[in-house]
């Protein structure tokens, strides 16, 4: 018990992920005909408290300029946390520079959920505050497991509360997409669940010990055909969440469906799970699988990132529009992943973090208008911004930065990327960055759509006429991320220098491991239209390349 | 004369398949387990008979046990029956299908 | 001369300000701030400019701080070298004065307050863009241009036509936006750094590495010189993506004078004589310039023939001037490209601001048929424009004589073609001009009562800054190229920027015969076109003219009318698709395949269910009967 307990105090780790469950452990106990706003106003001070003892923990480790530090939790024994001995698994928490942006923008994003969602949910307060704090754990979990299995245990717990959320307080088809949500991501699930498993025990065949520890699991090195198998197991689990077209589907159901807070979150991090995992788990794992899959899946990032443009393009209701342009802008997160280039990983993981602040502001914006005048479509606004030019102004700055307007945070990321992905040695991919950097127009087309349709011309209906520009509560929403939009575009490597040390060291890494002969897998590496040579995954592409500089 | 060990082989397979079919076509419940009844005791007829043939008392034993059972589920069985009949006022299996899709 | 960060920041911070005070202070606060911005912006940048001339020679570089540091360096730096100094001196010169005009044309307006945010944050961006040391900093104004013309264009939002133009303008330029990013990248990969002067350092020790095959075809130097050029195309609003510019007019007079005359749609000039080195190891892509440059020089002039709203006719006279700019860079003239933008800066912004004072005269009225007469209400705004049309025309004396000419002289050393074309549009510049202004102010009045009694001149605040601008567009001829008298200070001024690599530009001065004849040319052309407009639209015949032109041509009219139907053509063969492709995407591929795919697995499952539970009749006897089966297979696989 006191080892239990004192698992608590000695590592803030587990305080941080463990905390917002625990704090809504109350919420079964108060009776529920308590009045609403107490419930509301514990679970933001309960958000709060959380942000206080994660940020206090981040802040006091970064130090400007310097990488931020690779910290694991241990018990009291110093030795890592055993969970289950007799198969290895272990509960081993750390956090590392690339775990550290994703876990501040998951503690930030969620006082910002609950106040963002205070007149939004009417009924059920504590049954909501509930669920928005255990998703917290779940996803603070993944974030930070360093054990496979402990990292598979908080992937499928994030699936509840947000099942939950989409079915109860969501709009006219939320059972529907909840229900399409919850299949679709655990379908994919599956399939993880026996390659881990498998994983597990060819780790213990090789080196007759259990173990599901990443770091272990990294050093197998594995021959190529079970790698692809294995490789493609994970990539299906996690390219559902990204989403990665073709399956991506269930992404506007379940945004359109959403009340306000729920759409938030998804968009904010629970999308970022899947190319977290991808970064974590599936590349450093198998290395040889992704290089061999790399141009295949760079197909699919690529007409993500057009397709969900085109489509968002025609889309008749707000939240839609904003669901596909999710699916357009991890598209390019997917793109700087694959291109195994430093810069173009600083430019994903930046990129995570910007789409969270930008689409999150987005969905809190629709959210104002929906509370209004409860509807998403387009037809039934115009001309808003002379009523509201608060709400104007944010609406405009948020979709700026969505867009990529440089400086603001959202050109950063794409920029990286796209000058990563250009430059990457590993893959001939400057054909595949031309075209996605289309999709910046495409983005412009959209967006701007978005802002005519809502924001300008005359006033089209009677009902727009009176409508209450943005509440202080609002603008306290918003006000914070729209000052990170700014930040991050015009100072980013503030935000980017904490990172780059862990990159480079898991990318050298990867590199390293990239290239492995497979018995039986005498294919040629797959061929793909968008480049202009075989140059595409091929297992030895060496400096053949005309450029003299590169970069240094 | 010893009788053949055929003979109650043959009997305890004979009355065994008697209860199998009382119990898969007979509509009465009681019937059923009547027929239930049946079959074990063929199965106890059959194990005396190769304890006599071996020579192993442990086959007595287990008929001991076989019959205690048999006991046991008969009472439990028309206790659940004396309940059904009081809520529904019948026990033909044929009309006790509330777990029907 | 570390002040010169100052330059951009100030109107940053003037923006910022005026956008936090709010439109509820009193207005003279607003204006306070709204001049002080770029007011001081422009004498810091006389300051430090005047500082760094009469100290080292040398580019002077300030940095700020890393925007990004491992593995691509990129910081927030500043240059100061010959081409950013004049640039910036263009800019704020003419900035600050049409933010004075526009303390007196806008103070009417509600949303005063938000224009000035606008106006200075668009200076902001501009001078990021010119005195920005690195590809980067240079983008970040380029689009943040970008940003500002789409919000001053859709300045008055609650109508229905300007969000639309701001929108068009927006993403055509994004069009153009991604060939320069496509560029950018290929620059970034090769050198590993988007600093200029390494950037050049490296290709003028190493030109000829430049010079192999790259992509499509094309050379590394071709290749990034074409999506410069392309991106150049969208801000400068050449042929193909020029349709932004005419719809722009939608905005406030004074913005079209700052954003679409005299300084963002120069960016992509700048751009490609920053980049000039380059361009020169690529003659195929200059040759390119050129002609497209030429071609958008005469249909634009030939556009601006048949317009009748008077912005839209110095809209269309915008691109065509730029077309010119081109075509000396295009010529491999870079320097006289430069010259030519001050000059156009100059008489550019002061048409467009008489304009304005016209417009404000006539209570909003833009269409020049009924105008007429105005020379006896509006005296300044008239010998103004008189002016401006001079220059503009090529009269001798005034500034647009002096680097016309030179663009002139620099395409007859390319190709006669390209000169025979240019001194054509020359003769339509002069005709369409004077077009305009006969028809503004000669003959009679030709507007309602109403209007006719609200003509007043305009006040001091609009009418100082068209004479401060009127005494540039004759000064600031002389600055430049200068015929038969071999003198050409601006040249020797940006001489070290022009980089000595590639097909060396042989631009040797022309002997006097040859001088003599393309000064006679280009002003004989002019005069001609000046005359004609006199024979038509002068002494007092009005639209005598114009109607009569239309009786005779009037299929030629309809199209010129009509911009030759591009933005018509575009939309069928651009918009429509595309806008099909997307509803083909969502209707058919995501919602039929896609979500069917999903859908169709879900009915299976169902379906096995729905069948399976037939299995489960509630009857124990079938339930006996599957119990019974079951253990008669066990046991015949358990034993056989």
């Amino acid at each position: 018990m006191e080892t239990f307990l004192s698992l608590f105090t000695h590592n803030t780790l587990t305080l941080m992920v463990f905390f917002p469950a625990i704090a809504a452990l109350p919420l079964i106990f108060i009776p529920a005909r308590q009045s609403q706003t107490g419930v509301k106003i514990y679970t933001l001070a309960a958000t709060l408290v959380e942000l206080a003892i994660g940020g206090s923990y981040l802040l006091s480790r970064l130090a400007p300029g310097a990488s931020f530090p690779f910290v694991r939790e241990l018990g009291l024994d110093g030795q890592p946390i055993s969970w289950i001995p007799r198969w290895g698994i272990r509960y081993e928490l750390a956090i590392d520079g690339i775990s550290m942006p994703l876990v501040a923008l998951t503690l930030v994003l969620m006082p910002l959920v609950i106040l963002g969602s205070w007149k939004g949910i009417e009924k059920h307060w504590k049954a909501y505050g509930a669920a928005m704090l255990l998703l917290t754990t779940g996803m603070l979990g993944v974030f930070l497991a360093f054990d496979l299995f402990l990292f598979y245990v908080f992937w499928e717990l994030v699936l509840v509360p947000m099942y939950l959320i989409i079915g109860i307080w969501g709009g006219e088809r939320k059972i529907y997409a909840a229900l399409k949500f919850f299949l679709y991501t655990m379908a994919g699930s599956l399939p993880m669940l026996v390659a881990l498993l498998w994983l597990g025990w060819r780790q213990h065949e090789a080196t007759g010990v259990w173990s599901f520890a990443l770091a272990d699991l990294a050093q197998l090195s594995l021959p190529l055909q079970p790698q692809l198998w294995l490789f493609a197991a994970f990539a299906l689990a996690f390219a559902i969440k990204v989403p990665m077209f073709p399956l991506h589907t269930w992404l506007p159901d379940a945004h359109v469906e959403a009340p306000t807070g729920g759409s938030v979150i998804l968009a904010g991090v629970l999308l970022k799970l899947g190319t977290y995992g991808f970064l974590r788990v599936a590349i450093p794992l198998f290395p040889g699988a992704a290089l061999r899959l790399g141009m295949p899946l760079v197909v699919l990032a690529l007409i993500g990132i057009l397709y969900g443009a085109l489509v968002a393009w025609v889309q008749s209701d707000m939240k839609k529009l904003v669901a596909y342009s999710s699916v357009a802008h991890l598209g390019f997160v997917m793109l700087g992943l694959l291109a195994f280039d430093l810069v173009a990983w600083q430019g994903a993981l930046l990129q995570m973090v910007n789409h969270g602040l930008s689409t999150g502001a987005l969905f809190l914006l629709v959210g104002m208008l929906y509370d209004r005048r409860h509807t998403k479509k387009f037809d039934e606004f115009g001309g808003l911004a002379k009523v509201m030019p608060v709400f104007a102004f944010f609406l405009v700055f948020s979709s700026l930065a969505s867009v990529g307007l440089p400086m603001l945070n959202g050109f950063v990321g794409e920029f990286l990327i796209l000058v990563g992905s250009f430059g990457s040695d590993v893959m001939d991919l400057r054909w595949a960055t031309v075209a996605a950097t289309f999709g910046v127009v495409l983005a412009a087309v959209y967006l701007l759509k978005m802002l005519y349709l809502t924001l300008w011309g005359p006033i089209t209906r009677p009902e727009n006429e009176r409508l209450e520009d943005l509440s202080f509560r609002e603008i306290v929403t918003l006000v914070p991320l729209c000052a990170l939009m700014l930040w991050i575009g015009v100072a980013p490597a503030l935000f980017i220098d904490p990172s780059t040390r862990h990159l480079d060291e898991l990318l050298t890494s990867v590199r390293a491991r990239m290239h492995v002969e497979g018995p039986g897998v005498a294919a040629a590496p797959p061929h793909d239209p968008t480049t202009p040579t075989a140059l595409g995954g091929a297992a030895h592409t060496s400096a053949a390349r005309p450029s003299t500089g590169g970069a240094p | 004369m010893t009788v053949p060990i055929s003979w109650y082989l043959v009997l305890a397979s004979v009355l065994f398949a008697i209860g199998t079919v009382g119990a898969l076509t007979r509509r009465n419940g009681i019937t059923i387990f009547l027929s239930i009844e049946l079959m074990l005791n063929a199965v106890n007829l059959m194990i005396l008979a190769y304890a006599r043939l071996l020579g192993d008392q442990a086959g007595q034993v287990i008929v001991f046990f076989v019959l205690a059972v048999a006991a046991a589920e008969a009472a439990i069985g028309l206790a659940l029956f004396i309940a059904v009949y009081r809520l529904r006022r019948t026990i033909d299996v044929n009309r006790l299908n509330l777990l029907r899709w | 001369m570390n002040q010169l960060w100052l330059v951009p920041l100030l109107p940053f911070l003037g923006a910022a300000v005026n956008g936090a005070l709010g439109p509820r202070v009193p207005k003279w606060l607003t204006t306070l701030v709204a001049l002080a911005a770029p007011g001081g912006s422009l004498l810091v940048a006389l300051v430090v400019i005047s500082e760094w001339r009469h100290g080292a020679p040398a580019p002077f570089e300030q940095v700020l701080y890393a925007w990004t540091r491992a593995p691509l360096r990129i910081d927030v730096a500043f240059l100061l070298d010959p081409l950013s100094a004049v640039m910036t001196f263009v800019v704020t010169f003419v900035g600050f004065w049409i933010h004075v005009y526009s303390t007196g044309y806008m103070s009417h307006e509600k949303g005063y307050q938000r224009y000035f945010v606008y106006l200075n944050l668009f200076m902001g961006m501009m001078l990021l863009l010119v005195l920005g040391n690195n590809f980067l900093v240079t983008f970040v104004g380029w689009e943040g241009v970008g940003l500002c013309s789409y919000l001053l264009i859709g300045f008055y939002y609650d109508q229905e036509v300007p969000p639309q133009a701001g929108r068009k303008a927006f993403i055509v330029n994004r069009i153009g936006d991604f060939a320069f990013l496509a560029g950018m990248f290929a620059l970034a990969q090769r050198f590993g750094t988007l600093d200029y002067r390494k950037i050049f350092a490296a290709i003028t020790a190493d030109p000829h590495a430049l010079q192999t095959p790259y992509m499509l075809g094309l050379s590394f130097a071709a290749f990034v010189a074409v999506c410069l050029f392309a991106g150049a195309t969208g801000k400068s609003a050449q042929i193909p993506l020029y349709v932004w510019l005419p719809d722009a007019m939608a905005g406030p007079t004074p913005v079209s004078a700052l954003i679409h005359a005299a300084t963002m749609v120069t960016a992509g000039v700048y751009i490609v004589v920053r980049t000039n080195a380059l361009f020169q190891l690529a003659p195929g892509v200059l040759w390119a310039v050129a002609i497209i440059a030429a071609a958008t020089a005469v249909v634009a002039a030939t556009i601006g023939v048949a317009q009748n709203d008077i912005k839209r006719v110095l809209a269309y006279s915008t691109v065509s001037q730029l077309g010119y700019m081109f075509l000396a860079a295009g010529a491999g003239a870079y320097a006289v490209a430069i010259f030519h933008l001050a000059t156009h800066a100059f008489f550019k912004a002061l048409l467009f601001l008489d304009s304005g004072s016209v417009i404000h005269a006539m209570s909003g009225e833009q269409d020049m048929r009924r105008m007429g007469g105005l020379r006896k209400h509006l005296p300044v705004t008239y010998w103004t424009t008189l002016i401006g049309c001079l220059a503009i025309s090529g009269v001798p004396g005034f500034a647009g004589f002096f680097s016309k000419d030179a663009i002139l002289g620099a395409a007859w050393q390319a190709h006669i073609a390209l000169w025979a074309v240019g001194t054509i549009t020359a003769g339509i510049t002069a005709f369409y001009m004077f077009r305009m202004f006969f028809m503004t102010f000669h003959g009679r009045f030709r507007g309602t009562e109403e209007q006719h009694h609200h003509l007043h001149e305009s006040p001091p605040s609009m009418t100082l800054p068209l004479v401060v601008l009127a005494v540039g567009a004759v000064v600031s001829g002389w600055v430049g190229t200068i015929p038969f008298l071999h003198r050409d200070w601006l040249g020797h001024f940006l001489a070290p920027v022009i980089a000595d690599v590639g097909h060396g530009h042989a631009h040797a001065e022309h002997g006097p015969g040859l001088e003599a004849f393309l000064v006679g040319a280009s002003v004989a052309v002019g005069l001609l076109g000046i005359f004609v407009a006199w024979r038509l639209y002068g002494r007092d015949r009005n639209l005598a003219g114009e109607d009569a032109f239309i009786a005779r041509f009037p299929a030629v009219h309809r199209v010129l009318a009509n911009k030759y139907y591009v933005d018509e053509l575009y939309d069928a063969v651009v918009v429509r698709p595309i806008a099909w492709l997307a509803r083909m995407c969502f209707r058919v591929i995501d919602t039929i395949f896609i979500n069917g795919t999903v859908h169709v697995g879900a009915f299976v499952t169902e379906l096995i269910g729905d069948l399976g539970r037939f299995t489960t009749t509630g009857n124990v006897r079938n339930y006996s009967l599957y119990f019974f089966t079951a253990v008669i297979v066990l046991f015949c696989w358990l034993v056989f």
